[in-house]
């Protein structure tokens, strides 16, 4: 039986879909979350994840130096001993795209979590916790940049 | 391959502290080469962690992570000779995963 043209297509479309599926096709996979990556709103960010409107909260704790020399290295920690916690975020506000990382929260780790970003210019940062309901809470604290560290 | 992570792991009063220091360049995307062309983001955007095999991290991370990217957290529990893994993920579908036994 002679093949068509359509079949073959068909054929094709089908492997492909297995093929994403496998995870072969790493730019199709889902994993990273670039909505929230590309959001340029800490709210945009936040409603990625499911998020609210934050409210500012002293459960929740940003650690940061007052002055950053280097903004390619800034060391940045959150933490918060609220209980009920799905994601830890931290974001800059005035970087490009003010996500930085999210850290899943489960009961096998400290909710406490230590890391460098690159800030761009002096500006906030923010330590959001965000809970398995809905409410986003924050700390924030004021990091002066004397060098940007974005590049270019 | 990447270069190999630089990882730490303590027992530390009920648990472990774990340091990792990953080698990786974390192109944001918005830098533009001598000619002017933008170099195109490269960076890691997933890093998971196990403790003896099951998971206990999962991070989803931008490219304002710094270059060679350093994270530090509590794993629960851990004791002396336990094994922590970290395994990151970039945006190239690059993968790495390196593992130490817990002091």
């Amino acid at each position: 039986m002679k093949t068509t043209r359509r079949q073959t297509l068909q054929h094709s479309a089908a492997v492909a879909g297995l093929l994403a599926s496998s995870g072969l096709f790493p730019q199709l996979a889902h994993a990273w979350t670039n909505a929230a990556f590309d959001a340029k709103t800490v709210a945009e960010a936040l409603k990625a994840y499911g998020g609210g409107a934050p409210t500012e909260s002293k459960d929740v704790t940003l650690t940061a130096p007052d002055i950053a020399e280097n903004g390619a290295v800034v060391p940045m920690g959150v933490a918060t001993t609220l209980p009920n916690v799905k994601h830890l975020l931290v974001l800059v506000e005035k970087n490009p795209a003010p996500l930085v990382a999210k850290f899943d929260v489960s009961d096998a780790v400290d909710a406490n979590f230590l890391t460098r970003a690159k800030m761009g210019q002096s500006s906030d940062v923010y330590a959001v916790a965000i809970t398995r309901d809905g409410k986003a809470l924050f700390s924030k604290k004021e990091v002066k940049v004397t060098l940007g560290g974005c590049g270019g | 391959m990447a270069d190999p992570m630089r990882i730490r792991a303590q027992a530390q009063g009920s648990g472990a502290v774990v340091r990792v220091l990953m080698s990786h360049e974390m192109e944001t995307g918005q830098r533009k080469d001598a000619a002017g062309k933008t170099i195109p983001a490269w960076h890691i955007t997933d890093v998971t962690a196990s403790h003896n095999g099951k998971q206990v991290l999962a991070a989803e991370w931008g490219p304002a992570v710094a270059k060679n990217p350093f994270l530090q957290f509590n794993v629960k529990g851990a004791k002396a000779g336990d094994k922590i893994a970290v395994t990151w993920k970039d945006n190239k579908g690059d993968t790495r995963t390196d593992e130490v036994t817990v002091s």
